[in-house]
């Protein structure tokens, strides 16, 4: 499985690895893991994450394998879904969880941290309105509690609302008498402010240190 | 007002009340004193008595004693008490200063009590009973420190840098051992002293380096005590802390090592091998002993449900067994009493009742206290005890090296360890953990019983450095650490919007491994979860609470949390995340013009009458009168803040959100609309359960209770608030909203919260401000 032969020519790898900033050696892994996944196609579908076992387990499954499709994370300006992603575009989603370089600027830790939080943004908000309605996120707290069975549905709403609520008052400043429509990207922002997504967001496996200088994809 | 006053009146009393505090332990000293003394006198009547039996009968009658003093038999424990009375008074003599605890670290001013206690007695006897005795540090006075650093420990940030810590605990204590012990000995055979009265050329080798690998030990007790009051961040914090701990493991080897090649006159290469796996036993011995004894504590607290009144104990003996199991091996005790601690923790919390919580925490904490303040004492009091040899050269070098090898250690692992870590270290980071390298009463306990000829100049250096590293550095690390703007302790409390994101990120990483197919940490700790969810909860916690998942956890004790702040004085409307959802419904409800019977179940309004509004206004208002207690951080000495320093300011932000909360109220009453007449009400519970834990300032009552049970419009409403004394962060009423339309199939869940409410209410909350204790329900975080 995943064989090599049919590897694309070096010059593409080099083309990616300058756009998502992984190093050679690791784009050559995960084209394999791609190659593996999609059971030598050239697209993943979303099916072929299906097929990951240890994903069974996981109670937010359905939004990671979504998070891969939505275009969204691709680049800033695509909106919609895909029904089936190529390497390159495996390769950025990827891109998010690169670990941050030693040595950032604080105009890069910040944009980092801009991109990594988008990222868990669009998971949330599903219907890709740009907003993370009361619905969204009370789905969010049930996907996350679905594993511990029907005593979870009841705090899973108090839960969602309690945090509404929270994000209502303390950074959305709504008076009592205005309607919250949802989070917008700002507001979730300034929510996790004190969450160090940086550091936290990481793979291992996706560090980058070996290219001198960190390119930020 | 009288808080007006406080801060003036304060400083006056508080400086009688420092002249009382030295007057007391003037008396108790000479009490002491004279006490000794008198032992003496009886026991040498004793003797008198014994010589002369036959001329005794003979004798006139001795008429009936009247009043006679026996001191013998009560000797040891009436001096026990009298040295633990003495040490605690300290305690409380300082902390009516605060002017000198703020320049001056505690660990400092017990140790100069120390010495001038020694010195009284000193020149009252001429001779001071060695009270620092390795059996009663080691056995006494070292375990309730260690536990209670062990049982709350921050379990995340410890295995997060577990690798680093390992690092500085084994490597960086092996290098220091060697540095320091080699190069004393280069000292030792090039300086010539000739006015010395030792010859230093004497010193072995061996000498040397057992010198060494007792004196590179960063001691847990010092670094506690100093780090303590100065808030550093948490990282810094657990990484000097951390090992701390960890190289007691080190010690113990390198020592009975040296020891035992001392005695055996050489050293060869297999006695080395040996050593190092001997190192590995003592090592995992000591943490499987540990966790043997934690997971029987922790099994043991299943069946406690009967018998509340002991669960502490079987806590506390436990976690002693471990430690003398450990010490009967010659494993490391420090190293097993800490696995049992952290180990047994999450599944004997679930296990507890809360009273017994308290019990637990308000145990551990002062017996440390009372036994890091004992130590640091008798430091001082040992100190004037021995004989000291001193020599300049070997004393001033030992300190030299002792910081050299401090520092390149540290900044050489940092090197190596950077490579491997995601968030480095920085050179201020280097730069404290450097500084924090404490000596303590490990190091003079381990001196003090070598049986080595040149103990006395091994000892006489231990001293030294243990009171240059704790006066020196642990004065000047407050102002560095304030110069250096080196990141303090975040005090946010946690946010349910954060607790959320972080269990959700470790699944998001958890699948992105999983479909890298990459098998990284996240991975194993997942499995490790689900292990743990699977079978081992099931085992060690009784009934229901073993499915309960963290975050639920975690949302109950934000919740019992906040509704525990309802009791402050007074006004206080710093509403949370789980203030009344009716607010929030409206708020954040869609604005969706469908028929009622869409949902139901979204609204979860209570209905306060105007009467009731007004009782509970009444209510809040006469608690204006009580003291606020606040918990800032785990902080051993100063369990409380002490809110009279906030004075004034304080009387105005009563005020001030007092009248918020009459602004909340006359909102909430706005928002108040009858529910559709569907199916089944709806019930909101406000769960207003409080603490009694907190200190209580002395005058504090405690108000009627009244009850509020916010139900359906049907029910009439009651108001419950359980009143005392507790903590501060403003007022809020929690009411989780319960949907209408599952209440009847969620009863089970309603039955639980209706346990977990009387549980609430019948026993006091534990200690809700607790910012390490929110994942206490797993071994491992995820």
């Amino acid at each position: 499985m995943g064989a090599l032969k049919s590897t694309p020519a070096p010059t593409e790898h080099y083309d990616l690895s300058e756009k998502t900033g992984f190093s050679l050696r690791q784009i050559r892994v995960l084209h394999k893991r791609f190659k593996q996944l999609s059971e030598g196609d050239d697209v993943l579908r979303r099916e072929d994450f299906l097929g990951i076992s240890s994903l069974k387990y996981n109670p937010i499954r359905k939004e990671i394998i979504e998070a891969f499709f939505n275009r969204r994370n691709f680049s800033p300006s695509c909106e919609g879904r895909a029904n089936e992603i190529d390497f390159e575009e495996f390769l950025v989603v990827m891109s998010h969880f690169k670990p941050p370089c030693s040595k950032m600027t604080d105009e890069q830790r910040k944009s980092i941290r801009r991109e990594k939080l988008k990222f868990i943004f669009n998971m949330h908000d599903s219907d890709g309105d740009g907003l993370i309605t009361l619905e969204d996120y009370r789905h969010v707290v049930e996907e996350l509690l679905s594993r511990s069975g029907a005593l979870g549905k009841e705090t899973s709403r108090a839960i969602a609302d309690a945090a509404m609520f929270e994000v209502a008052r303390t950074v959305g400043h709504r008076d009592p008498d205005e309607f919250y429509e949802g989070i917008t990207f700002e507001h979730f922002l300034k929510l996790l402010s004190n969450f160090d997504i940086e550091s936290r967001m990481n793979i291992r496996f996706l560090k980058t240190d070996v290219i001198p200088g960190c390119r930020l994809g | 007002m009288f808080s007006r006053m406080a801060p003036r009146g304060r400083s006056g009393l508080g400086r009688s009340l420092a002249e009382l505090g030295l007057l007391l332990l003037a008396i108790l000293v000479l009490l002491d004193g004279t006490v000794l003394s008198l032992e003496a006198a009886t026991s040498s009547e004793i003797d008198t008595h014994e010589g002369k039996p036959g001329t005794h009968k003979n004798t006139s009658k001795k008429s009936f004693p009247v009043l006679g003093i026996k001191y013998d038999d009560v000797s040891v424990p009436f001096e026990i008490s009298l040295w633990v009375l003495l040490a605690s008074l300290m305690k409380l003599g300082f902390h009516l200063i605060p002017r000198l605890s703020n320049v001056v670290p505690e660990s400092c001013l017990l140790i100069s009590v120390g010495l001038l206690v020694g010195g009284i007695l000193k020149l009252a006897r001429d001779e001071v009973p060695p009270v620092l005795s390795d059996r009663i540090f080691f056995l006494c006075l070292l375990p309730p420190i260690i536990l209670d650093a062990g049982y709350f420990l921050p379990i995340r940030p410890f295995v997060e840098n577990i690798g680093t810590i390992l690092m500085f605990a084994v490597v960086g204590t092996l290098w220091n051992a060697f540095f320091v012990g080699g190069l004393i000995y280069a000292v030792c055979q090039i300086a010539q002293d000739k006015y010395s009265e030792i010859d230093l050329s004497n010193i072995g080798i061996l000498p040397c380096l057992l010198f060494g690998s007792i004196i590179s030990a960063v001691d847990p007790v010092a670094v506690l005590a100093v780090f303590e009051e100065i808030h550093i961040n948490e990282l810094l914090h657990i990484l000097v802390f951390g090992e701390s701990l960890l190289n007691d493991a080190v010690t113990v080897v390198l020592y009975h090592l040296f020891e035992e090649f001392m005695e055996s006159g050489s050293v060869s290469a297999v006695d080395a091998l040996l050593g190092l796996v001997s190192f590995l036993i003592v090592a995992l011995g000591g943490v499987l002993v540990g966790a043997f004894y934690g997971i029987l504590a922790a099994f043991t607290s299943r069946f406690t449900s009967h018998t509340r009144v002991i669960e502490p104990l079987f806590v506390f003996l436990y976690s002693y067994m471990a430690y003398l199991s450990a010490e009967v091996f010659h494993l490391s005790g420090i190293m097993s009493l800490i696995a049992c601690g952290a180990v047994m923790r999450p599944y004997v919390e679930a296990n507890i009742s809360h009273k017994s919580h308290t019990t637990i925490k308000y145990f551990l904490k002062m017996w440390s206290s009372v036994s890091e303040t004992l130590i640091f004492i008798f430091l001082g009091v040992a100190t004037v005890e021995g004989e000291h040899h001193w020599n300049w050269v070997f004393l001033t070098s030992t300190v030299v090296l002792c910081l050299v090898a401090r520092v390149i250690g540290v900044v050489g692992l940092t090197f190596i360890i950077n490579k491997f870590r995601i968030v480095k270290l920085t050179t201020k980071d280097q730069f404290i953990i450097a500084y924090g390298g404490l000596r303590g009463a490990i190091a003079f306990s381990l001196g003090f019983i070598l049986h080595s000829e040149h103990k006395r100049i091994f000892l006489t250096a231990i001293i030294t450095v243990i009171f240059f590293t704790v006066f020196v550095q642990g004065m000047t690390i407050k102002p560095l650490v304030e110069l250096l703007a080196v990141k303090k302790k975040h005090e946010a409390k946690r946010s349910i919007n954060e607790e959320i994101h972080t269990r959700f990120l470790d699944h998001l990483l958890t699948g992105i491994e999983d479909i890298c197919g990459h098998y990284g940490h996240h991975h194993w700790k997942n499995k490790l979860n689900r292990f743990n969810k699977k079978y081992v909860k099931k085992i060690l916690i009784a009934g229901d609470r073993s499915k309960e998942p963290q975050l639920i956890a975690f949302y109950h004790k934000l919740e019992m949390k906040n509704a525990i702040q309802m009791v402050e004085s007074g006004g206080g409307s710093k509403l949370n995340s789980t203030f009344p959802s009716t607010v929030s419904m409206q708020n954040i409800q869609p604005k969706i013009h469908s028929p009622p019977s869409a949902r139901p179940s979204e609204r979860a309004l209570p209905q306060l009458t105007k009467g009731r509004e007004e009782e509970i206004r009444q209510i809040l208002r006469t608690n204006l009168q009580k003291t606020r207690q606040r918990l800032q951080s785990y902080n051993r000495h100063t369990l409380v803040v002490d809110p009279d320093e906030e004075g004034f300011d304080d009387l105005i932000l009563k005020k001030r959100r007092m009248m918020e909360l009459d602004w909340k109220l006359k909102q909430m009453t706005n928002y108040l609309t009858v529910p559709r007449p569907q199916g089944s009400p709806t019930m909101s519970r406000a769960r207003m359960a409080s603490d009694s834990q907190a200190y209580v300032k002395p005058g504090a009552e405690n108000v009627p209770t009244i009850k509020i049970d916010l139900a359906s419009p049907q029910s009439p409403d009651s108001v419950r608030l359980l009143d005392e004394v507790v903590q501060d962060q403003g007022l809020t009423m929690s009411l989780p909203s319960s949907s209408s339309r599952a209440y009847k199939t969620s009863g089970k869940d309603d039955g639980r919260d209706q346990q977990k409410l009387l549980r609430c209410l019948s026993d006091p909350g534990p200690d809700v401000d607790d910012d390490e204790d929110y994942d206490d329900d797993e071994p491992v975080p995820t």
